[in-house]
């Protein structure tokens, strides 16, 4: 609903900030983050309004950073594409494919220097594992038998290209394998096998069994960036699109809710969004903190 | 004590200081220790805390980034700076911009320790000296020590910085002697230093040169002349004061920059005193870097492509006499000797 309301509030220019929506995603943040305890810690990337929420993030915190307000999550800073809670365990989104992955692996390194017995979730698309450091924080997180969970959210599209023209072999979860690292997949658009999937990964983690790699195979509805349907360009099928449609994570959940607990979570939630944009069209503005980079005479 | 014994004394006495403290690298648990700079550490504060890494710079450099979030302070180790270069995603991306695109809840205390392989034939890929690359990116700080005192004042100050450091080492420095204070002390991290007082001509030097400086400083001398020797320590934050305060005194400049020219720090240093103290300027500044070529690795260039007290000496006269010297100081750099 909140990425919604972003869809449809976006022509009038008051974000000005590049989104990346999840749309058709949302089972496997709210499902993985509901396999997690609050002081476990989550990385994520550019695509995480899904994943700051259902961390535990703060909606206000979140809208007034798509506002560019000063009291936005990142002050205003960072935008839609840098989202952070410490205190939830959300502990930063990083606009470089795969550079949050390493992230997540420092984060568990410095956890079991110190003792703690916290798990750290990687949360990375299918492009990331064309990158170097998807398999270099693999090997490193196996050599040292890390609490790491590496989730690859396998949308099959990296911005406007397709899984089969980037990889020879799609299934991610056989990158694992190498590593000595299991390796699993999941129906991403189901919540409770993603749920089912992460807590079996963070328990092995947490007992010291090292890191999981789980994919959910899933689909992003929207474009790329931005608020727009992008079958209209060509870019993908209609008939692709709708296909994954039929297959909504949302609508899939629905039959644990009650009609009635719908209606009124529903209510709550869309009550909820209005008042976060209300206040975060009042936010104060960040002022610089810079010295001119043109000197004074 | 040597200027790589300041090094590891300052590491130590950080580990000691602060449990949060840990040290990685290629190499630094071996027998080797980092040319000796991390000897013992891991026999002292045990293999969590000074370890070898898989040969994964950037994605070692994101893990530092990432054990940062998690309250620790990590020094990275890299025996050739060319090797740091294969981090720059996670130095430059994320280090360095992840304070301020949070809003200041995150800050990065991250030491990037490099080491310029100068000598022995490294050729062009075991011996760059690349401080005026980091020092363009906003979000790091640079320091290049030039003695055995500020090498370890320096890296104590790194560690306790919280922003990212990048903390140059030359290690054709690595075996000069020179007092170093006891126990734990920092450097300031912006602070540049008046090594020689003079009156003639300011010569703004950097690492390796600073000390070349000082002996053209002899040959200037027997001319009439005398210069005031600053060692500019950071590159970033430079310390604009201390510098124009010099230039003031003096009214000429040479720099010496152990680094290329195009962009760097001479070309920095010299846009400073031309935007805030052209007034002060009786002639026009003149910058002694290396030449504007890959380093080579025969034994039969490799020595010539470096500048040194000749070439600062030559610089001198010219900026003061438009002159240039009838015999010139000699260079009298120590050579490196390999196989590494």
């Amino acid at each position: 609903m909140v990425e919604e309301k972003i869809v449809e509030i976006y022509p009038d220019r008051e974000i000005r900030s590049p989104t990346h929506l999840y749309i058709g995603q949302e089972a496997v943040a709210a499902g993985v983050c509901a396999a997690l305890e609050r002081d476990d810690v989550v990385v994520a990337n550019y695509r995480s309004h899904g994943w700051y929420l259902a961390k535990g993030g703060r909606l206000q915190a979140m809208m007034d950073e798509l506002f560019g307000r000063a009291t936005g999550c990142s002050g205003g800073w960072g935008g839609s594409m840098h989202l952070i809670d410490g205190e939830a365990g959300l502990m930063g989104t990083s606009a470089i494919v795969a550079g949050g992955i390493p992230h997540a692996v420092g984060c568990a390194l410095a956890d079991t220097l110190q003792g703690r017995r916290t798990v750290s979730v990687a949360a990375f698309g299918d492009g990331a594992v064309e990158e170097g450091g998807f398999h270099e924080s693999l090997n490193f997180a196996a050599l040292r038998r890390l609490p790491v969970v590496f989730v690859c959210e396998n949308n099959l599209w990296a911005a406007f290209s397709p899984l089969a023209e980037r990889q020879p072999q799609g299934d991610v979860h056989r990158r694992a394998a190498p590593y000595g690292v299991p390796g699993q997949v999941a129906d991403g658009n189901d919540v409770v096998a993603v749920y089912e999937a992460t807590a079996s990964a963070v328990r092995r983690a947490r007992d010291g069994g090292g890191p999981t790699l789980l994919e959910f195979r899933t689909f992003r509805w929207l474009e790329h960036c931005g608020p727009n349907d992008d079958t209209a360009v060509g870019v993908r099928s209609a008939a692709d699109v709708d296909a994954w449609r039929e297959r909504c994570p949302i609508a899939r959940a629905r039959r644990f809710v009650s009609d009635e607990d719908d209606r009124r979570i529903r209510s709550a939630v869309a009550a909820e969004i209005e008042a976060a944009l209300a206040a975060a069209r009042q936010a104060p503005w960040p002022t610089p903190t810079w010295r001119p980079a043109y000197y004074e005479v | 004590m040597k200027f790589r014994e300041a090094i590891r004394s300052a590491t130590v006495e950080v580990m000691r200081k602060d449990a949060r403290v840990f040290v990685a690298g290629i190499g630094v648990p071996d027998v080797k220790g980092i040319f000796g700079t991390t000897l013992g550490l891991a026999d002292e504060f045990g293999p969590e805390r000074a370890f070898d890494i898989p040969l994964s710079e950037n994605t070692v450099a994101g893990i530092c980034v990432g054990a940062t979030f998690r309250g620790l302070r990590p020094i990275f180790v890299h025996q050739r700076i060319d090797f740091l270069m294969l981090t720059m995603d996670q130095l430059v991306n994320h280090a360095a911009k992840w304070r301020s695109m949070f809003g200041g809840v995150q800050p990065v205390p991250i030491v990037m320790r490099a080491i310029v392989g100068r000598g022995w034939g490294n050729g062009p890929q075991h011996t760059q000296s690349h401080h005026g690359i980091f020092a363009h990116v906003a979000g790091l700080k640079v320091v290049v020590p030039a003695t055995p005192h500020d090498a370890k004042g320096l890296l104590i100050a790194a560690v306790e910085d919280d922003d990212p450091v990048v903390y140059i080492e030359h290690r054709w420095l690595h075996e000069e002697e020179g007092e170093v204070g006891e126990g734990y002390y920092q450097v300031p991290i912006g602070s540049a230093t008046v090594v020689r007082a003079g009156r003639d001509l300011t010569i703004a030097a950097v690492g390796p040169l600073v000390g070349e400086a000082l002996k053209a400083c002899v040959a200037l001398t027997a001319e009439g002349l005398e210069a005031e020797v600053v060692d500019v320590r950071t590159i970033r934050p430079l310390d604009r004061d201390t510098l124009l305060a010099s230039v003031a005194r003096t009214g000429r400049l040479v720099v010496a920059d152990a680094d290329w020219g195009p962009c760097g720090a001479s070309a920095e240093i010299v846009a400073l005193v031309a935007e805030h103290g052209l007034d002060l300027l009786k002639a026009p500044p003149v910058r002694v870097t290396w030449p504007d070529s890959p380093v080579p690795s025969s034994q039969a260039i490799e020595p010539g492509f470096y500048p040194g007290a000749r070439q600062i000496h030559a610089a001198a006269r010219w900026t003061c006499h438009r002159s240039r010297a009838a015999s010139l100081t000699p260079s009298s750099v120590r050579p490196f000797e390999g196989p590494f």
